[in-house]
């Protein structure tokens, strides 16, 4: 009798286990991992030069294409290059910010610093990148007009504009959690530093760098990521420069396979760069 | 702490500059809805409310906004549906590959847009032979909402243990009841937080919608940016990028006035 209604129990939490995860597992794995999956392997496809349809026929002719074209290593070394100025001048604008925030702030300021911090995440990407056309546009924009008379001029669309547009739009993800890494900091352990004769500077490097580092880490999954597949801010602020997005982009409607190849690059490259940041431990304190 | 009076000065000015550097932009974008001339020019040299006007009855901008509503709205009913009977299963249960959800949840949300948006894009139309319209765009953005809802419930779930829903049980109430008047009041405001997360990331979305939405369908964010390089939409686009600088605000204010414990102001 027990052993039947613990049977009866078993099935019943089991089946309430099934009916929570039928519709969320159907969604995420069927629909959007099948449709991930298609995309990949239409990458191995060709199209036919002459009706542009795509022949299921499996080959690596794409990537061959890739490897060897030096545009296309150009466009991935640049995007990379990118990415990684971005996140560097995401974390020299953040470092500082971060730690007034949160260690020098009064508290009540403090929340209202978090708040100011925030709330551009809010305000449109669009609208961002917006603004820095009408920040950047030569001879009639903002900056020419702020910085000209002390003979800083825009440096117009292009490499620098986009660089300036992404750092911009993802610098409050790298502030953020350096906000809480600081938080997260003991202050005696910086007057411990301070009382054993240590200077700011050094202290900075050798007792705060080290232990904010993950939070850099972590803030930099998101400036390195997110500027890694952006196609819309070389769009409008690039100029004629091309990123690996704007490739994807192009191939898309006349080539897939080729965009789905080009498409794998970044997702390879935040693979790589997971797994190393896994090493570091800095996942455990997003 | 033992800090310099004029290092402290120096950290105080890098957060000004780093503040005006994130505000000035934006304060630009408002000012310019009011610039009287067509074309940009920087400062402006009339101000006008002619703009504001004209965009208020624009056809466009209003059929814009109806579709992002429409999508932002639905988007977030299942995100919440499903990141919460994701997040129940996750927190309450054991079971084969229950590590891997978190990886699989945060998946569309951290793989770049475009391909998110065309794999969704690839698999729809040729795969499915569905066109893509206001059901396709629904589909894409709430596949990348459920990871916000998720991370909001089960953090929720996590901290609320079990011991409140037991003693309701103990005390003779079903399942039904004890998740109307325990479970579900305890867990509202996370829920809100996600869904107000939600619907944020959906309403701003742009690179998925651009794969996953039809010629007939222009959510707001597509809407500017098919006018973006049209000279005499200029003004309006202006208008309607001045409005969602300043509407952004609300969120923020309704997350501090929310419980700490929950994620909403940023996205993460």
């Amino acid at each position: 009798m027990l052993q039947k209604i613990s049977n009866a129990m078993h099935k019943n939490s089991r089946l309430r286990l099934a009916s929570l995860l039928a519709a969320p597992l159907l969604w995420l794995v069927v629909a959007y991992l099948g449709a991930l999956t298609a995309l990949f392997v239409t990458a191995f496809y060709t199209i036919d030069s002459f009706t542009g349809n795509v022949i299921q026929q499996f080959n690596l002719g794409n990537f061959q294409d890739v490897l060897t074209d030096i545009a296309y290593r150009n466009v991935v070394l640049r995007t990379l290059g990118i990415a990684t100025l971005v996140t560097l001048i995401c974390a020299v604008f953040a470092i500082p910010m971060a730690f007034y925030m949160a260690k020098l702030a009064k508290p009540k300021s403090q929340r209202v610093l978090v708040a100011l911090v925030m709330t551009p995440l809010w305000a449109s990407y669009l609208v961002k990148i917006y603004a820095w056309r009408t920040m950047i546009e030569p001879e009639t924009g903002v900056i020419d007009w702020l910085l000209g008379p002390i003979g800083i001029h825009s440096p117009g669309f292009g490499g620098p504009a986009i660089i300036i547009g992404l750092s911009y739009l993802w610098l409050p993800y790298m502030i953020l959690p350096i906000y809480a890494g600081f938080e997260r900091l003991p202050n005696n352990l910086l007057d411990a530093s301070g009382d054993l004769g240590a200077r700011n500077w050094y202290t900075f490097r050798r007792v705060v760098l080290p232990i904010i580092f993950p939070s850099i880490v972590a803030g930099s999954m998101f400036t390195f990521s997110l500027s890694l597949g952006d196609y819309i801010t070389a769009q409008i602020l690039g100029g004629k420069l091309q990123m690996l997005g704007n490739v994807v982009y192009q191939n898309f409607s006349i080539n897939l396979p080729f965009a789905a190849t080009i498409a794998m690059i970044p997702v390879l490259i935040m693979g790589i760069y997971l797994w190393v940041v896994r090493r570091t431990g800095a996942l455990a304190s997003m | 702490m033992t800090i310099s009076r004029t290092a402290r000065r120096i950290l105080a000015a890098l957060l000004g500059v780093g503040l005006t550097f994130i505000y000035l932009p934006l304060f630009v974008v408002i000012t310019n809805s009011f610039n009287a001339s067509k074309t940009f020019s920087w400062p402006p040299s009339h101000l006008t409310t002619e703009w504001w006007s004209k965009a208020a009855v624009n056809t466009g901008v209003r059929e814009a906004i109806k579709w992002s509503l429409l999508a932002g709205a639905s988007a977030t009913v299942i995100a919440l549906l499903l990141g919460t009977a994701l997040a129940f299963a996750v927190s309450r249960y054991s079971f084969f590959g229950r590590e891997t959800i978190s990886l699989l949840v945060v998946l569309p949300i951290s793989l770049p847009g475009i391909v998110t948006g065309i794999a969704l894009n690839n698999a729809f139309t040729k795969q499915l032979g569905i066109s893509t319209g206001l059901f396709t765009v629904i589909v894409g953005h709430a596949t990348f909402c459920i990871v916000v809802v998720y991370n909001n419930a089960i953090a929720r779930l996590n901290r609320m243990g079990t011991s409140l829903q037991e003693a309701s049980m103990d005390l003779g109430a079903n399942g039904m009841t004890t998740f109307r008047l325990i479970t579900l009041p305890n867990l509202a405001s996370a829920l809100f937080a996600g869904g107000l997360l939600a619907f944020g990331l959906s309403f701003d979305e742009i690179v998925v919608t651009t794969f996953t939405a039809g010629p007939g369908i222009q959510t707001l964010p597509i809407w500017i940016y098919n006018n973006l390089f049209r000279p005499n939409q200029a003004p309006i686009v202006n208008v309607v990028a001045a409005t969602l600088v300043v509407i952004s605000i609300i969120p923020i204010y309704i997350s501090q006035r929310l419980s700490q414990d929950t994620t909403s102001g940023g996205r993460f």
